[in-house]
C-alpha cells in the first residue's frame, strides 16, 4: 500500500548565513517528511542545523541567513500543496500558516513570552489571529487550552505574568498557544533542554499526550536520545547541516547505520555497563560551517573513514525504503568495492 | 503600585535632605557672612547702615550660631513659611524673584523634554527596524552632529538666520525666541536618546518572545509596536532623570543668549554677585525639581512595567 503524501516534506532545502566572514552553510541539502499523525524526532549536536531546519519551514531564520534553494512541501488535506520555501517569511499566506496550521515551541520557554503582557493576553492574541472569535469566546478557550497543556487554576493563570510562573509553567503556556489554532504540525525546537529533568518528563509527556487526542503530526528537534527514544515514531540524524541517516525509531536503536548514529547511541550512559569503564565519545569537535571538511563531512571524527573515499567525494545517498536512508560510502556496494581495492 | 509609589517618596527624603544641605554649603561658602559684605558695599557707596537693623538680619539668619543652628533655621524657614530668605543684590525676597521666572523655566524644561521625545522616538524607532539602511546612517549622523554642537552655537546660529534671513529679531520673550530655545534643549538630549532607543530596540528585536509572536502568526508591524518598542520605551522613560539635570544646566546658557526670563540668567548673575541666598535657593529648587522629575519618571515606569510594578528584580 503506498504511503499517504506526508503532511510536510522537505526536499534538499539549503539555508546559509552570509555574514562578513564568508557563508555558514547551516542547512545544506537537508531531506526529510513527517507523516501526518506521527512523530518525527530530528537529532544532532548543537549546531547541526537542527534548529535552523525547523525555522526555514516557518521562514523565521534571522537575517543574514536565507534560504537559497529547496522546497518545503505543505500539504492541508484538501488543500493545494504549498511550497513553504517559496513564501516571503512576511506575507499574508506564510502568517496563516504560522500559529494556525504549523506552531512552534521554543528552547527558552521564559524568555519567549513578553513579560510585559500578561499570559491571557499573549493567548488570546494567538486565539484571535486565527480564529473569528469575540475577545470572551476566546478568553474562554484560553483558560480550555491553559487547562489542557496542565495548568492548574488556569483562570487564574490567565492574568499572570511570565515572570511570576516557573520555566516548566511558560513552557505549558508555550504549548497552549502553539495549539491555539489547532495546528496540523507542531515545531518543538529543543522545547525541554532548559528544564530540569522533572519537568523535562512531564513536558515529554503532555507533548506525547496532546499528540494522541488531537492527531497533530510533531516535528521534535532535540539533541537528547533518551527523548528521542520516548516519543519519535521517526528518526533524522543531522551532522553539519546534512542528514546523515533517516529511520524509524526502532531501526536508528538498533540497527544504525551510519558511523555518527552508532558513535551517538555509544556516548549514551548506560546503567551497569561497567563502573570505572570510560564512556565512549566522539573524538574531536562538530568543525565550524564555515570551514566544511571535503567529501563527507564526519569523516575527520569517523572511525570508518576509507582514505581517498570519505575525504575525497560526497558519500551516496542510500535508500532502503520508504523512510529508511543513509548518506554513508560503507552502505554502497560500488563504492565498497572501490574502497577495498584502494586498501588492496 | 501604591505602596511602591509610597516607597519611593519615603527614598526621596534622605536625596533631599542631602541636596538641601549641599545647597545650604553653597551659600556658606564665601568668606565672611552676607551681612560684613553687604555692610562694606553700602558702606563704599556712602550709605548709612542701622545697627538695629543688621542685628535684626543677623538674628533672622542666626549669623552667629553654629552651622547646623544656621541651617535650621534657614530649612524651617522654607518648609514652613515657604521663605528661602533676602536677595541682597535685588533686595527682595528669592521666593517672589524665582516665582517670577520658574514658570518659564519649567516650561521650557518639560517642552525640551517633549520635543526630544517626539523627535527621538521614530527616528530611533526607524534606524533599529531599518539598520543600517541610508535612513539609519543619516540619522545617526544627524545625531551625532547634534550631540557634538553645543547649545549656545545652535541658539547663535538660529537666531542669526532668524535675523538674516527673516528679518526677526529674536530676544526677550516671544514664540520666536521660545521656540528656539526648545529646539536648542530639545537637540542635545535627542542624539542620545536616538541612541539608547536604537540600542535597546536591536536588543529587544531579537528577543526569543520576539520569534516566538512571529511564529504565532502576528504581523510584522503589529509585532514591533506591541513587544520591542514595548520593552523599549523603559529606558527611553528613565532618560528623565538624566536628561532632566542637562537641560536644566543647558537652560543657563541658552536662555542667557536668547535673553529669556529664566530662572538661569538669574542663577548666573547670582552666582556672580555673590548673591548666595538666591544662588543657594535656586539650586535646592532646580535639585528638588529634577528628583521629583526623576520620581515621576520611576512611577511611570511602574506604570509602564509589571515587572517593576510586581516587585521582580
Amino acid at each position: 500500500m503506498p504511503r499517504e503524501d506526508p503532511l510536510l516534506e522537505i526536499s534538499d532545502l539549503r539555508t546559509h548565513f552570509f555574514t562578513r566572514e564568508g557563508t555558514v552553510r547551516a542547512v545544506d541539502g537537508v531531506s526529510l517528511t513527517v507523516p501526518r499523525g506521527k512523530t518525527v524526532c530530528v537529532v544532532g549536536e548543537s549546531g547541526c542545523g537542527k534548529s535552523v531546519t525547523a525555522r526555514s519551514v516557518l521562514g523565521l531564520v534571522d537575517e543574514p541567513g536565507r534560504i537559497v534553494s529547496g522546497e518545503i512541501w505543505w500539504r492541508r488535506r484538501g488543500q493545494e500543496p504549498v511550497n513553504l520555501a517559496q513564501l516571503g517569511p512576511r506575507s499574508e499566506e506564510m502568517r496563516r500558516v504560522r500559529g494556525g496550521e504549523i506552531s512552534m515551541v521554543f528552547q527558552e520557554p521564559m524568555a519567549s513570552l513578553s513579560p510585559m503582557y500578561t499570559i491571557g493576553d499573549q493567548l488570546v492574541e494567538a486565539i484571535r489571529m486565527h480564529l473569528p472569535l469575540t475577545q470572551e469566546q476566546a478568553r474562554e478557550r484560553a483558560t480550555d487550552l491553559l487547562r489542557r497543556a496542565g495548568i492548574p487554576r488556569a483562570e487564574e493563570r490567565l492574568d499572570a505574568y511570565s515572570f511570576q510562573l516557573s520555566g516548566g509553567m511558560c513552557q505549558r503556556v508555550m504549548i497552549a498557544i502553539a495549539l491555539a489554532a489547532d495546528p496540523a504540525l507542531l515545531i518543538a525546537d529543543e522545547p525541554t533542554t532548559a528544564l530540569d529533568v522533572t519537568t523535562q518528563a512531564r513536558i515529554i509527556d503532555l507533548l506525547r499526550d496532546l499528540q494522541a487526542e488531537t492527531g497533530m503530526s510533531v516535528l521534535f528537534i532535540t539533541h537528547d536520545l533518551g527523548v528521542v527514544a520516548e516519543i519519535a515514531d521517526e528518526v533524522v540524524v543531522m551532522y553539519l547541516g546534512t542528514v546523515v541517516e533517516r529511520g524509524g525509531v526502532d531501526e536508528i536503536f538498533h540497527d544504525p547505520k551510519h558511523p555518527y548514529t552508532n558513535a551517538l547511541l555509544g556516548s549514551i550512559p548506560r546503567m551497569g555497563a561497567g563502573a570505572g569503564r570510560r564512556l565512549a565519545t566522539i573524538r574531536g569537535n562538530v568543525p565550524h560551517p564555515s570551514d566544511r571538511p571535503a567529501g563527507c563531512p564526519f569523516h575527520p571524527r569517523c572511525d570508518a573513514a576509507i582514505g581517498g573515499v570519505c575525504d575525497v567525494s560526497d558519500p551516496p545517498h542510500i535508500v532502503f525504503g520508504e523512510a529508511r536512508s543513509v548518506r554513508c560510502v560503507l552502505h554502497d556496494d560500488v563504492h565498497r568495492s572501490s574502497a577495498a581495492e584502494v586498501r588492496a | 503600585m501604591l505602596t511602591y509609589i509610597g516607597r519611593r517618596c519615603l527614598y526621596m527624603v534622605p536625596t533631599l535632605f542631602a541636596i538641601s544641605v549641599v545647597a545650604f554649603a553653597i551659600i556658606q561658602l564665601p568668606p565672611g557672612d552676607f551681612l560684613t559684605s553687604w555692610v562694606t558695599r553700602m558702606e563704599s557707596e556712602g550709605e548709612k547702615v542701622d545697627p538695629a537693623m543688621l542685628e535684626g538680619l543677623r538674628e533672622r539668619y542666626a549669623l552667629g550660631d553654629p552651622f547646623y543652628v544656621q541651617y535650621g533655621k534657614w530649612i524651617s524657614g522654607i518648609l514652613f513659611h515657604g521663605d528661602f530668605g533676602e536677595s541682597f543684590e535685588f533686595g527682595r525676597s528669592v521666593t517672589s524673584l524665582v516665582l517670577d521666572r520658574l514658570p518659564w523655566s519649567i516650561g521650557l524644561t518639560v517642552f525640551a523634554l517633549i520635543f526630544t521625545w517626539v523627535v527621538a522616538f521614530p527616528i530611533g524607532l526607524y534606524s533599529a527596524v531599518r539598520q543600517y539602511s541610508i535612513g539609519d546612517y543619516l540619522a545617526t549622523t544627524i545625531g551625532f552632529l547634534g550631540l557634538a554642537i553645543p547649545n549656545f552655537m545652535l541658539a547663535l546660529a538660529m537666531m542669526y538666520i532668524a535675523y538674516r534671513v527673516f528679518g526677526l529679531s529674536t530676544s526677550g520673550i516671544s514664540p520666536l525666541t521660545i521656540g528656539i530655545a526648545i529646539v536648542v534643549l530639545g537637540t542635545a538630549g535627542t542624539a542620545g536618546t536616538i541612541r539608547i532607543l536604537r540600542a535597546n530596540l536591536l536588543d529587544e528585536l531579537k528577543k526569543p518572545y520576539v520569534v516566538a509572536a512571529r511564529a504565532r502568526g502576528v504581523s510584522e508591524r503589529a509585532l514591533v509596536v506591541k513587544y520591542p518598542v514595548r520593552m523599549a520605551l523603559n529606558p527611553f522613560v528613565s532618560t528623565i532623570g538624566w536628561v532632566l539635570p542637562g537641560l536644566v544646566g543647558g537652560e543657563v546658557i541658552v536662555a542667557q543668549v536668547l535673553n529669556l526670563p529664566t530662572t538661569g540668567p538669574l542663577l548666573f548673575s547670582a552666582l556672580r554677585t555673590q548673591d548666595m541666598y538666591l544662588a543657594g535657593s535656586i539650586i535646592l529648587i532646580i535639585s528638588v525639581l529634577t528628583v521629583i522629575g526623576t520620581l515621576l519618571s520611576d512611577i511611570l515606569l511602574a506604570w509602564l512595567d509589571p515587572r517593576v510594578r510586581l516587585g521582580y528584580r
